[in-house]
């Protein structure tokens, strides 16, 4: 790995001051970048930890429903979030294994929109807004592609406020040697409608299954998905699976899902 | 280089690291406290668990910087205070949970992290909790034990090979 200055701010301010430099990089709990510049695949001049900006801690119900800010690891975030958003906390305790859960946060997940990565499909799924050190960005308008993000330049991800659903799951098939999600779908049922975000398996990273969400939104159970099918042409393909392999996996995990939700 | 402090199992140390230095490397090249140990180095086989602020992380997978001031603990810090084996390194010794021993470090911390938050553990929780961490030697059963028994459960019904 190549060497750097490391920074660690305690305020938004600060952080966002130090990442306005030529060549600065956030980290949060680093469970993939650290690997990553292992690899040398970056190489930043500057890394500045967000994980000692107590603005950027916790769970707490607000304005809009459940506010998760940005630095919370996922094993706070499954202790925490349960009461309130039970199928969010229940996908927080199964992201990868317990340690990573230790230092892995939402933010740095969704800032880095890996299109295998758990928490985007509750992002997409719950309708959520990503709240940055500049703006509020509606979870529609957040996700763009592979790794790609409406994240800015020197912009950083501060909390991630969750509307709550009456009704939800996370069902996902667990890739086990890099424990991602081969697939992963959450479901949401609010009162205006069902929302799903899957994860895993598009070619373009996580998206939203809107023939499912029409079904599901006329008739809450399983049983309605069962004349959908899923189009492997926008589906990944990889060693571990065919884009058929996945679309099916997309179609049994949403009926699961829906299932799980009750 | 800057200077880093924290508290590792209970004594107050500091040293020189770079901003790339990981915890692992300062623990062991740092400190001389080479029981914590680096598998893989790509945070997939959990040999370099240790706690920080009680909570268990893959001391290859965090800067030094990043925990500076926090409390460390390693495998070093579960003998008991005249020496001998701590209740889960004994409880591994005794239901033979290791032969090579080198993944021993990381399932005992990882171990340690579980009995702190669910004292009585199912086998299937131990199982899942301990995913994190690959052992090639044992095929896990003997591990599964050992933590069941150092839980203080009755491991006698638990498959033997």
């Amino acid at each position: 790995m190549h060497n750097f200055d490391f920074a660690k701010p305690s305020t938004i301010a600060d952080a966002a001051k130090a990442l306005a430099a030529d060549g600065a990089q956030a980290l949060s709990g680093g469970q993939t970048l650290i690997p990553t510049m292992k690899q040398r695949l970056a190489a930043p001049a500057t890394l500045v930890s967000l994980t000692g900006i107590a603005e950027m801690q916790g769970v707490c119900v607000g304005d809009g429903g459940l506010h998760i800010g940005a630095a919370t690891p996922h094993a706070v975030v499954a202790k925490e979030a349960a009461k309130h958003y039970p199928a969010l906390a229940d996908l927080a305790g199964g992201i990868g294994d317990p340690a990573v859960r230790s230092r892995g946060t939402i933010g740095g997940s969704i800032a880095n929109n890996d299109p295998a990565a758990c928490y985007p499909s509750a992002v997409l799924a719950s309708g959520a807004t990503v709240v940055t050190n500049k703006r509020k960005i509606a979870a529609d308008d957040y996700f763009q592609g592979l790794f790609s993000t409406a994240l800015e330049e020197g912009e950083f991800v501060t909390s991630v406020v969750f509307p709550i659903p009456q009704k939800a799951a996370y069902v996902k098939f667990n890739q086990p040697a890099s424990r991602f999600a081969l697939t992963g779908v959450f479901v949401a049922k609010f009162a205006n409608g069902v929302r799903v975000g899957v994860t895993g398996a598009g070619n373009d990273g996580v998206f939203r299954w809107a023939e499912a969400e029409r079904a599901l939104s006329a008739d809450f159970s399983a049983s309605a998905l069962s004349g959908l099918k899923v189009d492997p042409a926008g589906m990944n393909a990889d060693l571990h699976g065919s884009a058929a392999y996945r679309a099916n996996l997309v179609k049994v995990l949403t009926g699961r899902a829906v299932m799980a939700a009750g | 280089m800057t200077k880093v402090s924290m508290t590792v199992n209970g004594r107050a140390v500091s040293g020189e690291v770079e901003g790339r230095t990981l915890l692992s490397s300062f623990l062991r090249e740092g400190l001389g406290l080479t029981g914590t140990h680096v598998g893989c180095d790509t945070s997939q086989c959990g040999a370099c668990v240790v706690h920080v602020d009680g909570q268990p992380v893959k001391s290859c997978t965090v800067f030094a910087s990043d925990v500076a001031g926090a409390q460390v603990r390693t495998i070093e810090g579960m003998a008991n205070a005249d020496g001998s084996l701590g209740v889960i390194q004994q409880a591994f010794q005794d239901h033979h949970g290791l032969q090579c021993g080198f993944c021993t470090p990381g399932m005992v911390m990882s171990s340690a992290a579980l009995l702190a938050e669910n004292p009585k553990p199912t086998e299937a929780e131990v199982r899942h909790y301990l995913d994190g961490n690959i052992c090639r030697c044992t095929g896990y059963h003997n591990i599964v034990k050992a933590v069941m028994a150092a839980s203080g459960q009755d491991v006698s019904a638990l498959a033997a090979e």
